[in-house]
């Protein structure tokens, strides 16, 4: 069987498409950089759908932590301090336990027990928290100066955030903002290690590179080939996350832009 | 452990469960918090260690130490720990043996490599088959530091580069001014300068640690993870004295209590040692330079 | 993945121990213990169960050293072949698979059926989902019955599966789930036909410990032939066990 017919069979296997039963015998290098590749995908789905939707409730948290109003601050204060400050591993253990518990109780939730959906929220909401905590010192640092001369012209409210506030805030948290980008990735290979059952033997990257380790009992192989992936995605991230922190800095003169680079890596990670 | 215990099915409420609570396996669950407790204490100073190692090697001007500091640092930032620690301990182990083997084995004549074996010579074991069971546990208790020490020392090569970049240009130049070596600047001014810089990011690398330490069971220690999952399982009265269902949440929602208090706990005393450091340094603290870098929490 | 430690039992061997010193081996003997009645920790955290016993009684006769080691049973066999310990004996059954990477002894334990475990009767094995330990032969039986196959780190894990309703039915060993389907008092019945997986039960070493090999082999076919295996197989898989 040659690559080509490998990768046909078991590219999107991952999802349910193409061969029914993995490999059991005869493992070559061309199947396992084929499904833990396909395991991938599972990968960038999480981290894909947990960036985008964590990134405005981590606006929302910001505002909420910096508000006046203790309605406000409390719950995203704690928010924050519950996802930040326990393990993301725990966190879905716990949140399993918890779904499960729910799925009987409730209707309509059933779906939360699958990884696809209740991995996702868990996700989510972690990176919406560390997220909102980068965000809220970012906010905290926007130059009086601007604020004032957005008053100056006449802005306020919601105009003002938009226009001024809130993308001073993106451009000064965004090298933190990108790290945590990072590092959401790499967390997404503990959905299915602790918690979230693997269905039918569609699972990511890391499910994948475990079964191989299993199989061949030699883990010098897939795990490898898993960091490979990863190294390769960290860069797609950083290149997509530096084509967005351009933009935001495009109005600053050249050096001012490059004068920030050093806070990059000060900055924040988990 | 208590007297009544003895015939634990004729116990209710609290006594049930003191009795329940004090078991050997509840003893174990209790000791591996510390065990948890050790590691992070000795891992956190290690690969503080090896950071140093890596950013000085990444400052470097000899080309092939340079880029040897910064491929550790993306290398291993690149890679999810996980993966990571799934490969890497067994390594690590093989290549100690084969190490010793090389030593102190000189006329073996076997391939090391049999088929899936790895086969040493008897005195190359690490640690040796006939040494008693705490030599064994304290052998991979110094693998899973190692291990931790190698991947958060990455991260703290991240932080200290950015830190010794981030000390003012200007105070450098003063030593030049004053004469002084490279080494004598480097030892004199930028070192003692940088750690203001650094401990925003080194308190964070400290929150990480912590939230990474149930990641010990993956490298063989038995830790509180291990325990409470074993614990928490559904238990059969055939096999125990003290049958329940499946308790594993509130084991869990117990871990989870302890990392938020931990957390919390070293939150506060960094953010102490932090006001300290700063006080009279002429930097941002509590400003734009600490953008994102305070821990969360109610105050 | 080092060596997980709970309980190192030194066993202080009874007859001719000072006799025997001068040449005893110390055998690490990894198990998984959480695997009842095969294999557990019991309250003081001790491993326990039908392996402890069995494991216990090889080493007497074979006149060795033992020390009981447990490991997650993912990693059990890379451990072993790494060197970590020497053995393996965790309900693991012989299969043709197994048999190429390490080499085991004769079975202490034979062929036992597996079987399906569901909340009701109705429950079609051969396409709802169903649960297993991964990396047992099991699951790879449930993945072939085209079943959709859920996956579970331990055990323990699959049977709650059922009780939650993620999975319709959880096939293991059928030992194993006896003691959970009398304890849960109705709540989950055997459905389906029982299924016979593998050559039965026996100890996992490495390839090149064949030395090993025979004097364990040896102390099972004598616990075999004087009737104490039968002893401890009744003792802990009831009356109606199979037995040699």
């Amino acid at each position: 069987m040659s690559c080509w017919d490998t990768i046909a069979d078991y590219g999107l296997r991952s999802l349910g498409y193409g061969e029914r039963l993995l490999p059991r015998s005869d493992f070559t290098l061309c199947q396992q950089f084929t499904l833990i590749g396909s395991g991938l995908l599972w990968n960038i789905y999480f981290g894909v759908v947990a960036l985008l939707s964590g990134f405005v409730l981590a606006t929302a948290l910001a505002l909420g932590k910096a508000s006046a109003s203790p309605w406000f601050r409390k719950p995203a204060e704690w928010t924050i301090f519950v996802f930040r400050g326990s393990p993301l591993f725990i966190q879905f253990f716990f949140a399993y336990f918890l779904f499960l518990s729910l799925k009987g109780q409730v209707d309509g939730l059933d779906a939360l027990t699958s990884a696809w959906l209740g991995a996702a929220v868990v996700l989510f909401l972690n990176t919406a928290a560390y997220s909102g905590e980068i965000f809220y010192g970012a906010l905290l640092s926007v130059p009086k100066g601007e604020v004032e001369a957005a008053d100056a012209y006449g802005m306020a409210g919601w105009t003002r955030f938009r226009r001024v506030i809130w993308p001073t805030m993106l451009r000064l948290a965004w090298p933190a903002y990108t790290n945590e980008a990072i590092f959401l990735f790499h967390a997404t290979t503990l959905v299915f290690f602790s918690g979230f059952p693997a269905s039918r033997q569609q699972g990511d990257a890391l499910y994948y590179a475990s079964y191989f380790a299993d199989k061949t009992f030699n883990p010098f192989v897939p795990y490898p080939i898993l960091a490979g992936y990863f190294i390769l995605l960290t860069l797609v991230i950083i290149a997509l996350m530096g084509l967005i922190g351009r933009r935001l800095n495009r109005h600053l003169p050249a050096a001012q832009a490059t004068a920030r680079r050093p806070r990059r890596f000060a900055l924040l990670f988990r | 452990m208590f007297s009544y215990c003895a015939d634990p099915d004729t116990l209710e409420g609290l006594r049930w469960l003191s009795c329940y609570l004090t078991t050997g396996k509840h003893l174990s669950f209790y000791w591996a918090f510390g065990t948890v407790l050790l590691l992070l204490a000795v891992t956190a100073p290690v690969a503080l260690l090896f950071g140093f190692g890596g950013a000085v090697a990444a400052r470097s001007r000899v080309a092939p130490l340079a880029w040897f500091g910064k491929g550790y640092i993306a290398l291993v930032r690149g890679v999810p720990d996980i993966a990571f620690f799934l490969f890497f301990v067994i390594a690590l182990d093989q290549g100690i043996e084969w190490l010793r083997h090389q030593a102190k084995c000189p006329d073996w004549d076997q391939p090391i490599r049999q088929g899936n074996d790895f086969v040493v010579c008897a005195e190359a074991k690490m640690p040796l088959s006939t040494s008693a069971q705490w030599v064994h546990e304290v052998y991979g208790f110094w693998l899973a530091v190692f291990t931790f020490a190698i991947v958060f020392g990455a991260f703290a090569a991240n932080v200290l580069f950015g830190a010794m970049r981030a000390v003012p240009r200007a105070q450098i130049e003063t030593g030049e001014a004053y004469g002084m070596t490279r080494a004598q600047i480097f030892r004199r001014i930028l070192v003692p300068q940088m750690w203001v810089y650094a401990l925003p990011g080194l308190s964070n690398l400290w929150m990480v640690l912590i939230k990474a330490s149930p990641l010990l069971f993956l490298l063989g220690v038995e830790d509180i993870v291990y325990w409470a999952r074993e614990l928490g399982s559904t238990k059969t009265p055939q096999f125990t004295d003290y049958p329940h269902g499946d308790w594993r949440m509130w084991y869990f929602l117990f871990l989870l209590v302890f990392y938020l208090g931990f957390t919390r706990v070293s939150e506060i005393a960094l953010d102490r040692l932090m006001r300290r450091l700063t006080h009279g340094q002429a930097t941002l603290g509590g400003g734009a330079g600490r953008a994102g870098m305070t821990e969360a929490g109610p105050p | 993945m080092k060596t997980l430690i709970l309980s190192s039992a030194v066993l202080a061997l009874t007859a001719g121990a000072a006799l025997a010193e001068s040449h005893m081996q110390t055998v690490r003997l990894g198990t998984e213990g959480a695997y009842p009645p095969y294999n557990f920790l019991n309250d003081a955290g001790e491993v326990d169960g039908f392996e402890r016993e069995v494991g216990d009684e090889v080493c007497a006769r074979a006149e060795l050293t033992c020390e009981w080691v447990t490991n997650d049973w993912d990693s059990i066999i890379p451990n072993l072949v790494s060197g970590n310990y020497d053995t393996i004996i965790a309900g693991m059954s012989i299969t043709d698979e197994r048999d190429e990477v390490i080499d085991f002894t004769q079975n202490y334990l034979p062929p036992a059926p597996s079987a399906y475990v569901a909340a009701s009767e109705e429950v079609d094995v051969m396409g709802d989902v169903v649960a297993a330990q991964t990396t047992t032969i099991q699951a790879g039986h449930v993945a072939d019955s085209g079943a959709a196959l859920l996956e579970f780190a331990t055990p323990e894990e699959a049977v709650a599966a059922v009780r939650n309703g993620e999975a319709e039915a959880v096939f293991a060993d059928k030992d194993f789930l006896v003691p959970i389907v009398e304890a849960s008092g109705g709540e989950l019945v055997f459905v389906g036909e029982d299924v016979s997986l593998g050559n039965g039960i026996g100890i996992g070493l490495r390839e090149s410990d064949g030395e090993l090999r025979e004097t364990l082999d040896a102390a099972i076919q004598s616990m075999k032939d004087d009737g104490s295996l039968n002893e401890l197989i009744l003792k802990w898989f009831g009356e109606d066990a199979q037995t040699f």
